[in-house]
């Protein structure tokens, strides 16, 4: 079964990234999701993200 | 992560938890570490004389005398700057020292074997309180000291510990991080139970009774952090095993020399990345002040990299007081982020208030740098005078830059990328 | 006037908060204007330009630090907003109780979090553009499908985004989408709609909304609604994203008819639609807003003119319900008597929007009548050249980065179109007002009220000469705004209500092809 055939017949579990609104009114609406406490990765220096993103962080 | 540098990691931290450090040995610092007359270990990473911090120039000043190389304190002060005297990190040697770390010639070593990979690491018998180099004392009283331990305590301990077979360290550490240790600022459960473990067979290979009854009483009196080196000792054997694999991430070195904190990083050969030792946060003893205090010092830093001390106050509640504002919640929550960047989780290292969970080890400077947690260090706050010693406890946090450059020199060197064009 | 600036080194806060210190800073008795932002080079231009931030401060701001910006009366009123921003501060770093006090929960990484939802399969990402591709990635690495809210994205990392989506048999809607229902749920700036038979698959954001709501309100049901982001069907991405959804919906069983709402696709991309669609075993109904019928002749997919046709076709395929045609006199006796009520000068429409594809469906029905129109959200000649003043027949998207740019969206935060309002009607040619009110998760709590307020005082400052309001409700009567009450507050201010977007524009068109044909007999 395809992955988004999978994904229409399975319970959604969401984290968030950025704005909670998004993540207040999943829970409103019963479906579980948790916020990520998330603020720019290396302090935003471009050569550290390149190393991440090679790592695969 | 990047499949390679996962299973790489996965290996480094397989060697970190599944060490198994015996105590097997004493031996002077010339013979388990070949170095010569006129060599000077020192905690941290490499610094010159003219950098040192007061405490450490301290305890150099009394290891000079204590050798025979220097008749008193301005000799030593002009033998340490003549450019005869080389300094070295303990860690260039497979050794640690607690505090300014100073390890020469003829000081006993606790030699450690990590039986699980063959390979060796060492450290000074804690002297235990009072004037001591540990804290860069240099009177007559601490050289005093210094000569007992080699005369008296080495023999009897090396004697014990070669008829013991070898004292199984990991045992320790495991069940004191169960009774509220998190042995690196609090080793009050540890220091007991190795007390109570080699104390029939030191007592049964010990046959003069006066000498017992003195080994027995510097063991026991003030000497609280007595199973810190052998801890430190234990620590370093199962970081060097885990040093030098390739693409590996882990931190398998953090250390102070009292001016500035270091790491060294497995897939990173021999370089360290340094910043600034931190000031250390937290609880002076009555008089004292932060005015009073000297930066970060100490190998010390070995436990974290290993996965207790700092990755573990969650499991000690008593040092709580020590973290600032602290309240168990602040414990929990720190040990909570280490998890964030740490690589695994220790199988024998467990702590009972999170359920018996795994202790969070393996220090990843990827996870450190992408989450920008950095790892929390328990630790004593010396006092900036030499010889003064203890003034309070704390925690400190090795600074970020330690690990943005250690990943730019990874990205650089392990991934070949190029790093100029932003 | 005081000046007071701060800069607080490697401190985050993302966008939305930071717009709500500054508005608690700024509405602080005796301060005149004040700001809290990040130190990024475009916000720190922002500030000086208002005056609340100095070169100096600028200097020692970094992107990754937060500058306080304070422009008072006096010391005291500068100490009284500081200590009103420190009280926020403080309350917003702790964790929230939801209305039935279980607490929300917050993790301090993404394996964490995933960790902690007790396995993830699912993930919002708004983070600033800069760092989405990368978050949208990690996501997927964990085998989560994500919703990509964040704009400011390149159009290479979408592609790069998207082929590894398409390998892994992952969801990736977006860059730049704000609206999606999956398994029911509401994502983004959403409503609540009932469940159902009808999928859909949307580049546009709140064209998906608007069709979404009128089949709630025709009886109709969702299944799935998914987003693709709006340069999907472009011909670069190549409609990776919308191809894989419409599969996948042929194949869901709880789907029993399709749509696509969009702007046309590139040529390519249409052919790809029509070639994947062929051999579908359900019926394809696209709203290609902007194109004609000609794009599908032949190919057995059904062609909406407007949002509205597209739901009512949709509805009507699902459930076997017919409507009837829209009566083309439905508005003459209405428009007759607007007509009679203006003075001679009055002869334009203002459409004021807050959704770009009501705003473009406003264009294309308004444009039938009155011809083409000034806007901010086409090209060419009729490219308005000032955002801020409009020209004859003019529709603006007020959502549009120029407006959005360090301010709100304008579903949030009603102040710029309640400003735009009144300037309207201090414009003697202006006789009709064509307005969006959207509702639903992510908007503002009271848009109507808002509206009806700015239109009440826009007809004091008129001197009361008649304009024509005309409003529709984005949002249905789940919603929390509730659109009873909201449509209640608009005609209270006389506001006539239109059913739905479609159905304003073609009021306001009625009105303007009566008054044009009256003037030229």
């Amino acid at each position: 079964m395809n992955g988004l055939n999978k994904l229409f017949t399975e319970d959604l579990r969401c984290v968030n990234l950025g704005l909670e609104i998004f993540c207040d009114a999943a829970v409103e609406q019963g479906t579980p999701c948790v916020q990520v406490e998330w603020k720019p990765p290396a302090g935003g220096d471009p050569r550290l993200l390149m190393v991440l993103e090679w790592l695969e962080v | 992560m990047k499949q390679i540098v996962k299973e790489a990691n996965d290996r480094a931290v397989a060697k970190l938890k599944n060490a198994m450090p015996f105590w097997v040995d004493v031996k002077s610092a010339h013979e388990a570490l070949g170095i010569d007359r006129y060599t000077v270990l020192h905690a941290g990473p490499p610094i010159t004389w003219e950098k040192m911090c007061g405490p450490m120039r301290g305890a150099v000043i009394a290891a000079l005398k204590y050798e025979g190389l220097a008749a008193d304190n301005d000799a030593a002060v002009a033998l340490a700057g003549s450019g005869k005297i080389r300094f070295e990190p303990c860690h260039h040697h497979g050794a640690v020292g607690p505090m300014t770390g100073v390890t020469t010639w003829s000081m006993p070593l606790i030699c450690v074997e990590n039986r699980e990979n063959g390979n060796f690491a060492y450290s000074t018998f804690n002297e235990g309180a009072g004037n001591v180099i540990r804290f860069g004392a240099y009177d007559d009283g601490t050289v005093r000291r210094l000569h007992w331990i080699e005369d008296t305590l080495g023999p009897v301990m090396k004697k014990f510990v070669q008829e013991s077979g070898g004292v199984n360290l990991k045992a320790v550490i495991a069940q004191s991080l169960n009774m509220g240790d998190e042995l690196h600022m609090r080793n009050a459960a540890s220091t007991n139970l190795f007390i109570k473990t080699i104390l029939p067979g030191l007592a049964a290979s010990c046959e003069d009774l006066s000498v017992l009854r003195d080994v027995i009483r510097f063991i026991t009196t003030n000497n609280d952090q007595f199973f810190l080196n052998y801890a430190m000792a234990a620590n370093k054997s199962a970081a060097d095993a885990a040093h030098g694999i390739p693409y590996s991430t882990i931190v398998t070195a953090m250390a102070r020399n009292g001016v500035e904190i270091g790491i060294r990083v497995s897939s990173l050969g021999d370089r360290w990345f340094t910043a600034p030792a931190a000031a250390v946060k937290g609880l002076y003893f009555s008089g004292y002040s932060e005015a009073d205090a000297n930066r970060d010092i100490g190998d010390s830093a070995i436990m974290e990299t290993g996965g207790v001390g700092g990755m573990t106050i969650a499991a000690a509640p008593a040092i709580v007081r020590f973290l600032g504002a602290g309240t168990y919640k602040d414990a929990l929550s720190f040990t909570a982020d280490m998890y964030e960047i740490t690589h695994g989780e220790s199988e024998q290292y467990t702590i009972p208030n999170l359920d018996f969970r795994g202790s969070p080890i393996g220090i990843d400077i990827a996870r450190v740098v992408s989450t920008g947690i950095t790892p929390v260090i328990n630790t004593a706050i010396v006092s900036k005078e030499p010889g003064v010693g203890m003034i309070g406890a704390g925690i400190s946090r090795a600074p970020i830059e330690l690990f943005t450059q250690a990943l730019l020199c990874y990205g650089k060197e392990v991934a070949g990328l190029d790093l100029s064009v932003q | 006037m005081v000046y007071y600036h701060e800069v607080r080194k490697d401190t985050y806060y993302d966008s939305i908060t930071l717009m709500l210190f500054s508005g608690a800073l700024s509405a602080a008795e005796g301060v005149k204007n004040a700001s809290v932002m990040m130190g990024t080079a475009h916000n720190k231009d922002l500030m000086q330009k208002a005056g609340i931030l100095s070169p100096e401060g600028a200097a020692e701001a970094g992107p990754n630090d937060m500058i306080i910006g304070v422009l008072a009366e006096s010391d005291e009123a500068v100490a009284a907003a500081l200590s009103e921003l420190e009280k926020q501060l403080n309350s917003s770093g702790e964790d929230k109780a939801a209305d039935d006090g279980a607490l929300v929960q917050k993790a301090r990484s993404l394996d964490s979090a995933i960790r902690q939802v007790g396995g993830a399969n699912f993930a919002i990402v708004s983070v600033p553009g800069k760092y989405a591709a990368a978050e949208a990635m990690r996501a997927m690495r964990r085998g989560l499908h994500v919703l990509l809210f964040s704009d400011n994205v390149t159009i290479e990392n979408e592609i790069r985004l998207k082929d590894y989506a398409v390998e892994h048999e992952l969801l990736l809607m977006g860059p730049d989408c704000g609206t999606a229902w999956v398994n029911g749920t509401a994502f983004g700036f959403a409503n609540k709609v009932r469940r159902g038979g009808i999928s859909l698959a949307a580049p546009s954001g709140t064209g998906l909304q608007e069709v979404c709501v009128i089949i709630d309100r025709l009886g109709g049901g969702i299944a799935q609604a998914l987003g693709t982001g709006g340069r999907d069907v472009k011909e670069e991405v190549g409609g990776r994203m919308l191809l894989m959804e419409l599969k996948a919906l042929n194949a869901d069983p709880m789907t029993k008819v399709i749509g696509i709402v969009s702007k046309p696709p590139a040529d390519d991309v249409l052919r790809k639609i029509i070639d994947l669609t062929r051999t579908f075993s359900k019926p394809v109904v696209a709203c290609f807003l902007g194109g004609n019928r000609d794009m599908v002749r032949g190919s057995g997919i059904g062609f909406a003119d407007t949002m509205e046709d597209c739901a009512k076709m949709l509805v009507s395929l699902c459930d076997g319900v017919s409507f009837p045609e829209d009566d083309p006199h439905r508005y003459d006796a209405l428009a007759d008597a607007e007509i009679a009520l203006y003075t001679p000068e009055q002869r334009y429409v203002r459409g004021l929007y807050s959704g770009g594809s009501l705003c473009y469906e406003g264009i294309l029905l308004a444009e039938k009548i009155v011809g083409p129109v000034y806007s901010n959200i086409t090209s060419g000649d009729y490219c308005l050249r000032d955002p801020e003043t409009s020209v004859e027949n003019t529709f603006i998207d007020m959502g549009e980065d120029y407006f959005t740019d360090g301010m709100p969206h304008p579903m949030i935060d009603t102040r710029q179109r309640v400003a735009r309002i009144k300037k309207e009607a201090l414009d003697p040619t202006v006789a009709v007002v064509v307005l969006d009110c959207v509702l639903g998760y992510g908007s503002n709590p009271d848009p109507a009220g808002a509206l009806a307020a700015a239109v009440e005082e826009a007809r004091k400052l008129a001197d009361e000469r008649h304009v024509t309001y005309i409003a529709s409700c984005c949002g249905t009567y789940a919603d929390f705004q509730d659109r009873a009450a909201q449509e209640d507050k608009l005609r209270r201010a006389g506001i006539l209500v239109a059913d739905c977007n479609a159905q304003a524009a073609k009021m306001a068109a009625a009105i303007l092809k009566r008054l044009n044909a009256g003037r030229n007999a």
